[in-house]
């Protein structure tokens, strides 16, 4: 994996905590209680609270050496001529290319620039922001889980509709600092899978225009879409009786 | 393991009551709305959730000057479900159930996209006769989708026979999908790997006999509504966004079509094997609702195009993966009481072979692993780019699946398409994105 760059670094940089299959930095915890996929036991219905380790990070951890091979060779030179040397390293963490996708990791501090380099320069041409979503990469339960790890990923898709390519942008923060430059300055459509992102994740967009919940209504507490917010939400009353909410009616966990 | 949450909405200012904690709703910018109470020529009109020209519970607030859109405000969210965070729940295969709910006009596209992301990660591909029906039902089903797209346009223009004729004519769309899948809506039909079944006998004939319907009765649309001049009048110029709007907004599907950029995804990243059939990409150059209309009754036609090339490859073939680790156990079949496992492979699973039973158990329960990874898998929807971002842990169940959905996405276009307009033509602009709920809420 990279060495992070300057500050950023040990914010953004997931530190080895997401790790499962990587052994040079495999975490102390990592696990994860009561889901599928025991291994070494009788057990499948997933209901028996069994631990298991938690491979989560694989996607967040490994990384890709040039060549990348194909196209991926031409963005990135592309991506470096228009940004300058310096700035590509401060900013791109670390390249992924899997099952014919690149996913670039970008600092916050540097999305911006990244991101108005990609739309505008005449040999990159991303033109179209298909997606921005979050993924939140959490290992609730275990040791390891901790508020200083980078568990809160937003993903970005950008389509060049000029040269038919995709590539993926994707960063981290914490959950204590969940702080994301938006991207709507550069691409307007950004707003709403932004605003989509923030009530699904409580990841904050900064200089967003209007951040407000779009799904979920606006006095609604909490992120329904991180790990450790329950499935079958809250608890409704209806004249005076308490129905509890499903998730504590049927044990999925 | 429930977490609770008590820290402060940024968003809501609260305080605590004997009755617990109150909220102070600001999100839905009503105190700018009423700023200026003095402003007598301001109109501020709430449009929905619940309203016959909003397509849907969709809710616009609008602020008007006479019957000058000075403002457009949409507001969503009335259809949210938790599609997304549900499937994190279930495994791979149920996985289908879910999201083919999602835009309920357009099911098989949310289950073929959906497949083809899971088969991305897997790193398999669904066998040829699998492939070619996946096309012919999408197809099938983007016809329907059109279908009632035009229909509604009609209902919300005040040309009710439009919508009539277009239900009608979905509806003889629909039985077809019914006998291929055994529902109309909500099928589950393309799984990961292929398909649930095969084509049912008879269902090639069917398919023949609505070919030879449908494009008489989508000429019949057109002397019913095309040549109309009230039509016209209504259509022409309501609703305008250029090229340039629309990329920067992220619009697809036929609304980017109508603006002038053969942009479809079957043409330019084809998947499914798109790029060996013969058809067009209709396009228009008025930018507005009327070249809409135009380029979804021309994909029609183009749809049943593809639909008669479908038909005829259809080669005999297995429907799923030969993997074992993969498809389902049993085959399904018709029982006495309709749809059912296949009374042989019980009959074996259960007296012969004990391995085959635990196999069966495993797979149907728990389900198979995909190995860790993300994958983006677009597919052009009737309605523009539907796009799939799975990403997997190796586990049994998606870890994060989001989904794209190209009405989400098209609807944020409402106020740059009628803002400086008149409220009439609002409808128009509406009805020309042509937005499903249950798409933009999930």
């Amino acid at each position: 994996m990279t060495t992070p760059g300057g500050d950023a670094g040990s914010e953004v940089v997931p530190s080895g905590g997401e790790a499962g299959f990587d052994d040079a930095t495999a975490p102390s915890g990592g696990f994860r209680k009561g889901a599928f996929g025991v291994s070494g036991s009788g057990d499948t219905s997933g209901f028996g609270g069994l631990v298991r380790v938690e491979p989560g990070g694989a996607v967040a951890l490994h990384s890709t050496d040039r060549p990348y091979g194909g196209w991926f060779d031409e963005v990135t030179d592309a991506l470096i001529d228009a940004v300058g040397q310096a700035t590509y390293d401060a900013a791109v963490l670390r390249v992924l290319v899997d099952r014919g996708e690149i996913t670039y990791f970008v600092a916050r501090e540097h999305l911006l620039t990244l991101a108005q380099a990609l739309r505008d320069d005449e040999a990159l041409r991303f033109e179209l922001c298909s997606s921005v979503s979050g993924v939140d990469y959490l290992d609730s339960g275990g040791p390891a889980a901790d508020a200083t790890r980078p568990r809160l990923h937003v993903v970005l898709h950008l389509t060049s509709m000029t040269y038919r390519r995709r590539i993926r942008l994707e960063l981290a923060v914490t959950a204590e600092d969940p702080h994301v430059p938006s991207v709507t300055g550069i691409y307007p459509t950004a707003d709403w899978h932004e605003r989509e992102t923030f009530d699904m994740f409580g990841i904050v967009f900064d200089g967003h225009p209007a951040l407000t919940r779009i799904l979920m209504p606006d006095d609604w507490d909490g992120h329904p879409q991180r790990k450790d917010y329950p499935l079958g939400g809250v608890p409704v009353e209806y004249h005076g009786a308490t129905i509890p909410p499903p998730d504590t009616r049927r044990a999925y966990r | 393991m429930s977490t609770v949450y008590n820290e402060a909405d940024p968003y809501a200012g609260s305080r605590e009551t004997t009755e617990g904690r109150v909220y102070t709703v600001t999100g839905g910018d009503w105190d700018l709305t009423f700023a200026d109470p003095h402003d007598e020529d301001r109109l501020v009109v709430n449009m929905g959730p619940q309203h016959p020209s909003t397509h849907g519970v969709l809710r616009l607030v609008l602020d008007l000057e006479g019957e000058t859109v000075t403002k457009a405000r949409v507001v969503i969210g009335y259809l949210h479900t938790g599609i997304e965070k549900n499937t994190e729940y279930r495994n791979w295969v149920q996985g289908t159930t879910f999201v083919t709910r999602m835009d309920y006009l357009s099911p098989l596209f949310n289950e073929a996209g959906y497949c083809l992301a899971v088969e991305k990660l897997l790193g398999i591909e669904a066998p040829q006769r699998a492939q070619t029906i996946r096309v012919l039902v999408m197809e099938l089903n983007r016809i329907a989708s059109h279908l009632v797209a035009l229909a509604t346009f009609g209902m919300e223009m005040g040309a009710l026979t439009g919508m009539t004729n277009g239900f009608r004519e979905r509806e003889m769309v629909l039985d077809v999908l019914e006998e291929i899948t055994g529902l109309r809506m909500n099928h589950a039909y393309i799984r990961p790997g292929g398909l649930a079944q095969d084509l049912p006998e008879g269902a090639v004939e069917s398919v023949r006999d609505l070919l030879k319907i449908l494009p008489k009765r989508v000429a019949d649309f057109h002397r019913l509504l095309t040549g109309q001049p009230i039509w016209q009048n209504r259509l022409k110029d309501a609703g305008y966004l250029d090229v340039t709007g629309c990329v920067a907004l992220g619009v697809t599907g036929p609304i980017l079509r109508a603006a002038g950029l053969p942009w479809d995804l079957r043409k330019v990243e084809p998947y499914l094997g798109y790029e060996t059939y013969d058809f067009e990409v209709p396009t228009a150059d008025t930018s507005d609702a009327w070249g809409r209309y135009l380029v979804r009754m021309a994909e029609v036609n183009e749809s049943l195009k593809i639909v008669a090339q479908a038909l005829d490859r259809l080669e005999p073939g297995p429907v799923m993966v030969d993997d074992r680790k993969i498809a389902w156990p049993a085959q399904l079949s018709l029982g006495a009481d309709g749809m059912g496992n296949s009374l042989d492979h019980v009959r074996t699973i259960m007296g012969q072979s004990m391995e085959s039973l635990i196999h069966h158990f495993k797979l149907v329960t728990e389900g198979f692993r995909v190995p860790a990874g993300q994958v983006y898998v677009p597919i052009e929807s009737p309605r523009g780019e539907l796009g799939f971002h799975v990403v997997s842990d190796g586990g049994t169940r998606p870890w994060r699946v989001h989904v794209r959905d190209p009405s989400f996405v098209n609807l944020q276009a409402t106020a740059a398409m009628s803002e400086g307009g008149m409220i009439a033509d609002v409808i128009a602009a509406i009805a020309s994105i042509d937005p499903v709920m249950g798409g933009v809420d999930r």
